[in-house]
Protein backbone atom coordinates (compact mmCIF):
# COMPACT_ATOMS: atom_id res chain seq x y z
CA UNK A 1 0.00 0.00 0.00
CA UNK A 2 3.12 2.66 0.73
CA UNK A 3 4.41 1.80 -2.27
CA UNK A 4 1.45 2.62 -4.26
CA UNK A 5 0.92 5.82 -2.21
CA UNK A 6 4.30 6.63 -3.01
CA UNK A 7 4.08 5.56 -6.87
CA UNK A 8 1.17 7.66 -7.49
CA UNK A 9 3.18 10.62 -5.38
CA UNK A 10 5.90 10.22 -7.04
CA UNK A 11 4.14 10.56 -10.89
CA UNK A 12 2.20 13.61 -9.34
CA UNK A 13 5.64 15.27 -8.74
CA UNK A 14 6.84 14.14 -12.58
CA UNK A 15 3.73 16.03 -13.50
CA UNK A 16 3.79 18.78 -11.99
CA UNK A 17 7.60 19.19 -13.10
CA UNK A 18 6.79 18.95 -16.84
CA UNK A 19 4.62 21.65 -16.38
CA UNK A 20 6.47 23.60 -14.75
CA UNK A 21 9.22 23.96 -18.08
CA UNK A 22 7.32 26.41 -19.52
CA UNK A 23 8.17 28.63 -22.20
CA UNK A 24 9.14 32.24 -21.03
CA UNK A 25 6.44 34.87 -22.96
CA UNK A 26 7.85 35.98 -26.19
CA UNK A 27 9.15 39.10 -25.94
CA UNK A 28 10.83 39.08 -29.37
CA UNK A 29 7.48 39.71 -31.50
CA UNK A 30 7.96 41.34 -35.08
CA UNK A 31 7.53 44.74 -34.88
CA UNK A 32 6.95 46.76 -38.05
CA UNK A 33 8.97 49.76 -39.32
CA UNK A 34 7.39 52.68 -40.86
CA UNK A 35 8.30 53.97 -43.82
CA UNK A 36 11.55 56.20 -44.07
CA UNK A 37 13.36 58.06 -46.90
CA UNK A 38 16.04 55.59 -47.94
CA UNK A 39 17.54 57.40 -51.05
CA UNK A 40 16.91 60.32 -52.90
CA UNK A 41 18.45 60.36 -56.75
CA UNK A 42 18.73 62.92 -58.93
CA UNK A 43 19.79 62.68 -62.77
CA UNK A 44 20.12 65.98 -65.09
CA UNK A 45 20.96 65.95 -68.23
CA UNK A 46 21.92 68.22 -70.86
CA UNK A 47 21.44 66.58 -74.85
CA UNK A 48 22.74 68.79 -77.77
CA UNK A 49 21.33 67.50 -81.69
CA UNK A 50 22.16 69.15 -85.06
CA UNK A 51 21.36 66.96 -88.68
CA UNK A 52 20.11 67.96 -92.17
CA UNK A 53 16.61 65.79 -92.38
CA UNK A 54 13.72 67.35 -90.38
CA UNK A 55 10.36 66.11 -90.22
CA UNK A 56 8.67 69.01 -89.86
CA UNK A 57 9.69 70.18 -93.22
CA UNK A 58 9.31 66.63 -94.74
CA UNK A 59 13.18 65.57 -94.29
CA UNK A 60 14.92 68.49 -95.14
CA UNK A 61 16.42 71.11 -93.14
CA UNK A 62 17.77 71.95 -89.22
CA UNK A 63 17.10 69.43 -86.54
CA UNK A 64 18.82 71.34 -84.27
CA UNK A 65 17.96 70.84 -80.70
CA UNK A 66 18.97 70.88 -77.35
CA UNK A 67 17.50 69.51 -74.44
CA UNK A 68 17.39 69.97 -70.26
CA UNK A 69 16.14 66.71 -68.68
CA UNK A 70 15.51 66.51 -65.02
CA UNK A 71 15.03 63.48 -62.74
CA UNK A 72 14.17 63.47 -58.99
CA UNK A 73 12.57 60.70 -57.36
CA UNK A 74 12.41 59.65 -53.67
CA UNK A 75 12.31 56.28 -52.18
CA UNK A 76 10.51 55.27 -48.73
CA UNK A 77 11.41 51.67 -47.42
CA UNK A 78 9.43 50.00 -44.79
CA UNK A 79 8.16 46.52 -42.72
CA UNK A 80 4.67 45.74 -42.38
CA UNK A 81 3.08 43.33 -39.47
CA UNK A 82 3.96 40.56 -42.12
CA UNK A 83 7.58 41.57 -42.08
CA UNK A 84 7.40 42.30 -45.91
CA UNK A 85 9.21 45.27 -47.13
CA UNK A 86 7.68 47.86 -48.94
CA UNK A 87 9.10 50.12 -50.85
CA UNK A 88 7.22 53.62 -52.00
CA UNK A 89 8.85 55.48 -54.70
CA UNK A 90 7.59 59.11 -56.04
CA UNK A 91 9.25 60.99 -58.80
CA UNK A 92 8.95 64.16 -60.85
CA UNK A 93 10.89 64.99 -64.54
CA UNK A 94 11.09 68.17 -65.99
CA UNK A 95 12.31 68.85 -69.30
CA UNK A 96 12.94 71.71 -71.43
CA UNK A 97 13.64 71.65 -75.24
CA UNK A 98 14.64 73.66 -77.96
CA UNK A 99 13.90 72.67 -81.24
CA UNK A 100 14.74 75.03 -84.67
CA UNK A 101 12.56 72.89 -86.54
CA UNK A 102 9.52 73.76 -84.64
CA UNK A 103 9.25 77.59 -85.99
CA UNK A 104 8.23 75.59 -89.20
CA UNK A 105 5.10 74.28 -87.57
CA UNK A 106 4.38 77.62 -89.38
CA UNK A 107 5.13 77.84 -92.90
CA UNK A 108 6.56 81.52 -91.79
CA UNK A 109 8.75 79.81 -89.39
CA UNK A 110 6.80 82.03 -86.91
CA UNK A 111 5.85 79.18 -84.48
CA UNK A 112 7.56 79.19 -80.46
CA UNK A 113 10.58 76.22 -80.72
CA UNK A 114 10.71 75.38 -77.06
CA UNK A 115 8.72 73.13 -75.10
CA UNK A 116 8.40 71.94 -71.52
CA UNK A 117 7.03 68.43 -70.71
CA UNK A 118 6.55 67.72 -66.81
CA UNK A 119 6.28 64.15 -65.42
CA UNK A 120 5.11 62.60 -62.16
CA UNK A 121 4.95 59.21 -61.50
CA UNK A 122 4.61 56.91 -58.28
CA UNK A 123 5.62 53.45 -57.81
CA UNK A 124 4.83 51.37 -54.86
CA UNK A 125 6.60 47.52 -54.21
CA UNK A 126 6.12 44.78 -51.77
CA UNK A 127 8.51 42.04 -51.52
CA UNK A 128 8.31 38.79 -49.20
CA UNK A 129 11.39 37.92 -49.01
CA UNK A 130 10.94 34.85 -47.32
CA UNK A 131 8.81 33.02 -50.06
CA UNK A 132 11.13 35.58 -52.77
CA UNK A 133 8.09 37.07 -54.22
CA UNK A 134 7.58 40.66 -55.44
CA UNK A 135 4.41 42.66 -56.49
CA UNK A 136 4.24 46.24 -57.33
CA UNK A 137 1.47 48.65 -59.03
CA UNK A 138 2.91 52.29 -60.88
CA UNK A 139 1.01 55.17 -62.05
CA UNK A 140 2.69 58.26 -64.51
CA UNK A 141 1.19 61.25 -65.77
CA UNK A 142 2.96 63.55 -68.49
CA UNK A 143 1.84 66.54 -70.15
CA UNK A 144 3.54 68.68 -72.62
CA UNK A 145 2.07 71.40 -75.43
CA UNK A 146 1.03 69.07 -77.45
CA UNK A 147 0.66 65.67 -75.68
CA UNK A 148 -1.39 64.33 -72.32
CA UNK A 149 -0.41 61.02 -70.98
CA UNK A 150 -1.46 58.57 -68.46
CA UNK A 151 0.10 55.24 -67.55
CA UNK A 152 -0.63 52.39 -65.41
CA UNK A 153 1.52 49.65 -64.34
CA UNK A 154 1.34 46.41 -62.68
CA UNK A 155 4.66 44.10 -61.89
CA UNK A 156 5.42 40.36 -60.41
CA UNK A 157 8.43 38.95 -59.19
CA UNK A 158 9.49 35.82 -58.13
CA UNK A 159 13.14 34.42 -57.06
CA UNK A 160 14.26 30.94 -58.08
CA UNK A 161 15.80 28.45 -55.44
CA UNK A 162 19.10 28.67 -57.44
CA UNK A 163 19.82 32.86 -57.75
CA UNK A 164 17.53 33.10 -60.58
CA UNK A 165 14.60 35.77 -60.95
CA UNK A 166 11.98 36.13 -63.06
CA UNK A 167 9.41 39.71 -63.34
CA UNK A 168 6.61 40.06 -65.41
CA UNK A 169 4.77 43.48 -65.97
CA UNK A 170 1.97 44.93 -67.77
CA UNK A 171 1.79 48.52 -68.49
CA UNK A 172 -0.43 50.73 -70.54
CA UNK A 173 -0.69 54.43 -71.61
CA UNK A 174 -3.58 56.23 -72.78
CA UNK A 175 -2.04 59.32 -74.34
CA UNK A 176 -3.67 62.21 -76.34
CA UNK A 177 -2.41 63.77 -79.81
CA UNK A 178 -2.97 67.31 -79.73
CA UNK A 179 -3.22 67.60 -83.75
CA UNK A 180 -1.31 70.88 -84.17
CA UNK A 181 -1.14 71.29 -88.19
CA UNK A 182 0.99 72.75 -90.13
CA UNK A 183 -0.12 76.30 -90.90
CA UNK A 184 -0.67 75.92 -94.07
CA UNK A 185 -2.27 72.49 -94.00
CA UNK A 186 -5.15 73.39 -90.81
CA UNK A 187 -8.61 71.33 -91.80
CA UNK A 188 -10.69 73.74 -93.52
CA UNK A 189 -13.87 72.98 -91.23
CA UNK A 190 -11.09 74.93 -87.88
CA UNK A 191 -11.84 77.85 -87.06
CA UNK A 192 -8.11 79.47 -87.71
CA UNK A 193 -8.42 82.97 -86.05
CA UNK A 194 -4.63 83.64 -85.84
CA UNK A 195 -3.75 83.06 -81.88
CA UNK A 196 -0.86 84.96 -80.23
CA UNK A 197 1.82 82.68 -81.59
CA UNK A 198 1.46 83.64 -84.98
CA UNK A 199 1.45 80.89 -86.24
CA UNK A 200 -2.94 80.78 -86.90
CA UNK A 201 -3.93 77.78 -84.94
CA UNK A 202 -7.45 77.85 -83.08
CA UNK A 203 -7.48 77.88 -79.08
CA UNK A 204 -10.00 74.81 -79.16
CA UNK A 205 -7.28 72.36 -81.22
CA UNK A 206 -9.28 68.78 -80.84
CA UNK A 207 -6.98 65.77 -80.03
CA UNK A 208 -6.46 62.50 -80.68
CA UNK A 209 -6.18 59.11 -78.88
CA UNK A 210 -2.73 56.87 -78.68
CA UNK A 211 -2.89 53.92 -76.25
CA UNK A 212 0.11 51.73 -75.64
CA UNK A 213 -0.21 48.56 -74.54
CA UNK A 214 3.21 46.46 -73.31
CA UNK A 215 3.91 42.98 -71.55
CA UNK A 216 7.18 42.52 -70.54
CA UNK A 217 9.16 39.57 -69.08
CA UNK A 218 12.57 39.17 -68.07
CA UNK A 219 14.45 36.51 -66.25
CA UNK A 220 18.01 36.91 -64.26
CA UNK A 221 20.10 33.91 -63.62
CA UNK A 222 23.63 34.21 -61.33
CA UNK A 223 26.41 31.52 -64.02
CA UNK A 224 28.91 31.76 -61.33
CA UNK A 225 30.58 33.63 -58.62
CA UNK A 226 32.15 36.28 -61.41
CA UNK A 227 28.91 36.03 -64.41
CA UNK A 228 25.56 36.75 -64.52
CA UNK A 229 22.86 36.85 -67.34
CA UNK A 230 19.56 38.25 -68.28
CA UNK A 231 17.35 37.66 -70.98
CA UNK A 232 14.41 40.57 -71.56
CA UNK A 233 11.56 40.96 -73.86
CA UNK A 234 8.35 43.22 -74.61
CA UNK A 235 5.34 42.30 -76.76
CA UNK A 236 4.22 45.77 -77.49
CA UNK A 237 0.87 47.12 -79.05
CA UNK A 238 0.06 50.45 -79.98
CA UNK A 239 -2.97 51.86 -81.54
CA UNK A 240 -4.37 55.16 -82.54
CA UNK A 241 -2.67 58.44 -83.96
CA UNK A 242 0.61 56.89 -84.29
CA UNK A 243 2.43 59.76 -86.31
CA UNK A 244 2.81 63.26 -85.63
CA UNK A 245 0.45 66.09 -86.93
CA UNK A 246 2.90 68.56 -87.61
CA UNK A 247 5.19 65.98 -89.58
CA UNK A 248 5.03 67.17 -93.41
CA UNK A 249 5.70 64.86 -96.29
CA UNK A 250 6.26 66.55 -99.95
CA UNK A 251 4.97 64.61 -102.69
CA UNK A 252 7.19 63.92 -105.96
CA UNK A 253 4.45 66.37 -107.56
CA UNK A 254 5.69 69.46 -105.00
CA UNK A 255 2.86 69.13 -102.85
CA UNK A 256 3.15 69.39 -98.95
CA UNK A 257 0.70 66.93 -97.22
CA UNK A 258 1.06 65.38 -92.78
CA UNK A 259 2.48 62.54 -92.99
CA UNK A 260 0.18 59.31 -92.65
CA UNK A 261 1.32 56.08 -90.45
CA UNK A 262 -1.05 52.74 -90.48
CA UNK A 263 -2.87 53.64 -86.79
CA UNK A 264 -1.79 49.91 -85.58
CA UNK A 265 2.12 48.89 -84.56
CA UNK A 266 3.20 45.88 -82.76
CA UNK A 267 6.65 45.61 -81.61
CA UNK A 268 9.31 42.77 -80.76
CA UNK A 269 12.43 43.45 -78.95
CA UNK A 270 14.98 40.73 -77.56
CA UNK A 271 16.97 41.65 -75.11
CA UNK A 272 20.54 40.04 -73.09
CA UNK A 273 22.29 41.22 -70.78
CA UNK A 274 25.84 39.78 -69.59
CA UNK A 275 27.89 40.56 -67.17
CA UNK A 276 31.51 39.13 -66.09
CA UNK A 277 33.91 40.12 -63.38
CA UNK A 278 37.38 39.92 -64.91
CA UNK A 279 40.31 39.77 -62.37
CA UNK A 280 39.59 41.82 -59.53
CA UNK A 281 39.18 45.47 -61.19
CA UNK A 282 37.85 44.96 -64.59
CA UNK A 283 34.03 43.67 -65.45
CA UNK A 284 32.45 43.52 -69.04
CA UNK A 285 28.96 44.90 -69.40
CA UNK A 286 27.96 43.31 -72.93
CA UNK A 287 24.07 43.78 -74.10
CA UNK A 288 22.60 42.41 -77.73
CA UNK A 289 18.70 43.82 -78.77
CA UNK A 290 16.94 42.29 -81.55
CA UNK A 291 13.91 43.93 -82.55
CA UNK A 292 10.95 43.74 -85.14
CA UNK A 293 7.90 45.39 -85.75
CA UNK A 294 5.13 45.21 -88.20
CA UNK A 295 6.25 48.87 -89.57
CA UNK A 296 8.82 46.35 -91.46
CA UNK A 297 11.86 47.49 -89.54
CA UNK A 298 14.54 45.47 -88.15
CA UNK A 299 17.47 46.46 -85.94
CA UNK A 300 20.54 45.50 -83.92
CA UNK A 301 22.22 46.57 -81.08
CA UNK A 302 25.44 45.69 -79.50
CA UNK A 303 26.39 47.81 -76.59
CA UNK A 304 29.72 46.85 -74.60
CA UNK A 305 30.79 48.58 -71.56
CA UNK A 306 33.92 48.08 -69.53
CA UNK A 307 34.37 49.73 -65.86
CA UNK A 308 37.28 49.63 -64.61
CA UNK A 309 37.85 50.16 -60.76
CA UNK A 310 40.93 52.09 -59.90
CA UNK A 311 40.16 51.74 -56.60
CA UNK A 312 37.19 50.08 -54.50
CA UNK A 313 35.48 53.18 -54.68
CA UNK A 314 36.37 54.93 -57.90
CA UNK A 315 35.79 53.52 -61.36
CA UNK A 316 36.16 54.79 -65.17
CA UNK A 317 33.69 53.08 -67.59
CA UNK A 318 34.32 53.86 -71.33
CA UNK A 319 31.52 52.37 -73.50
CA UNK A 320 30.47 51.40 -76.97
CA UNK A 321 27.46 51.11 -78.91
CA UNK A 322 26.83 50.23 -82.48
CA UNK A 323 22.74 50.02 -83.89
CA UNK A 324 21.53 48.88 -87.16
CA UNK A 325 18.38 49.75 -88.88
CA UNK A 326 16.70 48.57 -91.86
CA UNK A 327 13.89 51.44 -92.48
CA UNK A 328 10.04 51.14 -92.38
CA UNK A 329 8.43 50.26 -95.31
CA UNK A 330 6.24 53.64 -95.24
CA UNK A 331 9.56 55.63 -95.46
CA UNK A 332 11.07 57.49 -98.71
CA UNK A 333 13.11 60.92 -98.29
CA UNK A 334 11.71 64.33 -99.56
CA UNK A 335 9.55 64.76 -103.27
CA UNK A 336 9.44 60.91 -103.16
CA UNK A 337 6.38 60.10 -102.37
CA UNK A 338 3.53 59.51 -104.38
CA UNK A 339 -0.20 60.51 -104.42
CA UNK A 340 -1.12 56.52 -104.52
CA UNK A 341 1.16 55.88 -101.39
CA UNK A 342 -1.64 55.23 -98.64
CA UNK A 343 0.77 55.41 -96.01
CA UNK A 344 3.72 57.81 -96.20
CA UNK A 345 6.22 59.70 -93.72
CA UNK A 346 9.38 61.50 -94.64
CA UNK A 347 10.89 61.10 -90.87
CA UNK A 348 14.47 60.16 -90.99
CA UNK A 349 14.07 58.02 -87.10
CA UNK A 350 11.91 55.38 -89.15
CA UNK A 351 14.43 55.20 -92.46
CA UNK A 352 17.09 52.54 -92.66
CA UNK A 353 20.75 54.00 -91.33
CA UNK A 354 23.70 52.85 -88.63
CA UNK A 355 24.53 54.90 -85.89
CA UNK A 356 27.53 54.42 -83.04
CA UNK A 357 27.76 56.02 -79.79
CA UNK A 358 30.60 56.07 -77.56
CA UNK A 359 31.75 57.80 -74.31
CA UNK A 360 32.79 57.39 -70.83
CA UNK A 361 31.68 57.62 -67.20
CA UNK A 362 33.77 57.93 -64.15
CA UNK A 363 31.59 56.91 -60.43
CA UNK A 364 32.54 57.96 -57.21
CA UNK A 365 31.01 56.27 -53.99
CA UNK A 366 33.33 56.05 -50.87
CA UNK A 367 31.24 53.60 -48.28
CA UNK A 368 30.62 56.97 -45.81
CA UNK A 369 29.35 59.38 -48.52
CA UNK A 370 31.50 62.03 -50.67
CA UNK A 371 33.42 64.10 -48.08
CA UNK A 372 31.01 62.33 -44.72
CA UNK A 373 28.18 63.99 -46.38
CA UNK A 374 24.73 62.34 -47.11
CA UNK A 375 25.97 61.87 -51.67
CA UNK A 376 26.26 58.61 -51.70
CA UNK A 377 27.49 58.47 -55.32
CA UNK A 378 28.45 60.94 -58.02
CA UNK A 379 28.20 59.86 -61.53
CA UNK A 380 29.10 61.80 -64.75
CA UNK A 381 28.85 60.01 -67.88
CA UNK A 382 29.39 62.16 -71.71
CA UNK A 383 28.42 60.17 -74.82
CA UNK A 384 28.91 61.46 -78.74
CA UNK A 385 26.28 59.40 -81.04
CA UNK A 386 26.48 59.65 -85.17
CA UNK A 387 24.34 58.49 -87.52
CA UNK A 388 24.54 57.77 -91.11
CA UNK A 389 22.02 60.39 -91.96
CA UNK A 390 24.33 62.63 -90.75
CA UNK A 391 22.51 63.52 -87.31
CA UNK A 392 25.23 64.32 -84.55
CA UNK A 393 24.14 64.69 -80.74
CA UNK A 394 25.83 65.05 -77.72
CA UNK A 395 24.80 64.46 -74.22
CA UNK A 396 26.06 64.75 -70.95
CA UNK A 397 24.59 63.43 -67.54
CA UNK A 398 25.51 63.77 -63.61
CA UNK A 399 23.77 61.31 -61.01
CA UNK A 400 23.82 61.84 -57.52
CA UNK A 401 22.34 59.71 -55.00
CA UNK A 402 21.97 60.55 -51.29
CA UNK A 403 21.55 57.84 -48.74
CA UNK B 1 12.34 32.46 -92.07
CA UNK B 2 9.18 33.77 -90.23
CA UNK B 3 9.31 35.77 -87.22
CA UNK B 4 8.85 33.01 -84.57
CA UNK B 5 11.46 31.00 -86.14
CA UNK B 6 14.11 33.44 -85.90
CA UNK B 7 12.50 33.88 -82.14
CA UNK B 8 13.25 30.34 -81.52
CA UNK B 9 16.75 30.45 -83.49
CA UNK B 10 17.52 33.11 -81.03
CA UNK B 11 16.55 31.67 -77.41
CA UNK B 12 17.80 28.29 -77.88
CA UNK B 13 21.37 29.44 -77.54
CA UNK B 14 20.13 31.82 -74.66
CA UNK B 15 18.34 29.03 -73.18
CA UNK B 16 21.03 26.62 -73.25
CA UNK B 17 23.26 29.10 -71.36
CA UNK B 18 21.16 29.41 -68.66
CA UNK B 19 20.21 26.23 -68.36
CA UNK B 20 23.62 24.38 -67.99
CA UNK B 21 24.64 23.75 -64.63
CA UNK B 22 24.88 27.15 -63.15
CA UNK B 23 27.20 26.70 -60.19
CA UNK B 24 25.24 27.19 -57.20
CA UNK B 25 26.60 30.34 -55.33
CA UNK B 26 26.66 30.60 -51.75
CA UNK B 27 25.57 34.32 -50.23
CA UNK B 28 28.94 34.80 -49.25
CA UNK B 29 30.72 34.05 -52.73
CA UNK B 30 28.60 36.94 -53.95
CA UNK B 31 30.70 39.59 -53.55
CA UNK B 32 31.53 40.07 -57.05
CA UNK B 33 27.95 39.35 -58.37
CA UNK B 34 26.98 41.91 -55.34
CA UNK B 35 28.89 44.73 -56.65
CA UNK B 36 27.14 47.45 -57.90
CA UNK B 37 28.72 47.82 -61.50
CA UNK B 38 27.64 44.09 -62.03
CA UNK B 39 23.89 45.12 -61.77
CA UNK B 40 22.14 43.62 -64.65
CA UNK B 41 20.27 46.68 -64.90
CA UNK B 42 20.69 50.12 -66.83
CA UNK B 43 22.33 52.64 -64.44
CA UNK B 44 20.17 55.52 -63.69
CA UNK B 45 22.65 57.99 -65.40
CA UNK B 46 21.76 56.17 -68.81
CA UNK B 47 18.15 57.05 -68.42
CA UNK B 48 17.95 60.19 -70.98
CA UNK B 49 20.64 58.52 -73.10
CA UNK B 50 17.94 56.01 -73.70
CA UNK B 51 15.03 58.78 -74.17
CA UNK B 52 17.24 59.92 -76.85
CA UNK B 53 18.03 56.66 -78.53
CA UNK B 54 14.43 55.72 -78.83
CA UNK B 55 13.85 58.98 -79.97
CA UNK B 56 15.93 59.31 -83.23
CA UNK B 57 15.32 55.43 -83.70
CA UNK B 58 12.98 53.38 -84.42
CA UNK B 59 13.29 50.64 -82.54
CA UNK B 60 12.48 50.76 -78.74
CA UNK B 61 12.23 48.07 -75.50
CA UNK B 62 13.97 45.46 -73.76
CA UNK B 63 16.63 47.33 -71.90
CA UNK B 64 14.29 48.68 -69.10
CA UNK B 65 13.29 51.74 -71.04
CA UNK B 66 10.47 53.37 -72.84
CA UNK B 67 8.51 50.79 -75.52
CA UNK B 68 6.07 53.38 -76.67
CA UNK B 69 3.51 55.88 -75.66
CA UNK B 70 4.14 58.81 -72.48
CA UNK B 71 5.52 61.19 -74.41
CA UNK B 72 5.05 62.69 -77.82
CA UNK B 73 8.20 61.39 -79.37
CA UNK B 74 7.22 58.10 -80.16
Amino acid sequence: MRKICLTVVGLYLMMLHAFSQFTAKDTTVYQPRPLKIDEINLVSSYYKQDGNHSPVTGGIGSEKVTDIANGLDIKWVGWDQKNRKNTLTAGIGYDHHTAASQAYVSKTGASQTGGTRIYPSLNWNIENEKKGTGFGLGAYYSTEYNYKSIGLDAEFSKKTKNNGEFTARLTGYFDKVKLIYPSELIPVSTNTSASSSGDGHSKNIPSSPRYTYTASFSFEQVINKRMQVSVMTDLIAQNGYLGLPFHRVYLNSGADVVENLPNTRYKLPLGVRLNYFVGDNVILRSYYRYYTDSWGIVSHTANLEVPVKLSPFFSVSPFYRYYVQSAARYFAPYGTHTSQDQYYTSNYALSGFTSQFFGAGIRLSPPKGIFGTHLNSLEIRYGHYTQTTDLVSDVISVHLQFK
Amino acid sequence: MNMQTRVKLLMAPLACILLASCAHVKEYQKSRINDSEMSLSSRKVEKNEQNFQSYREGAAGANGGKTGGGCGCN
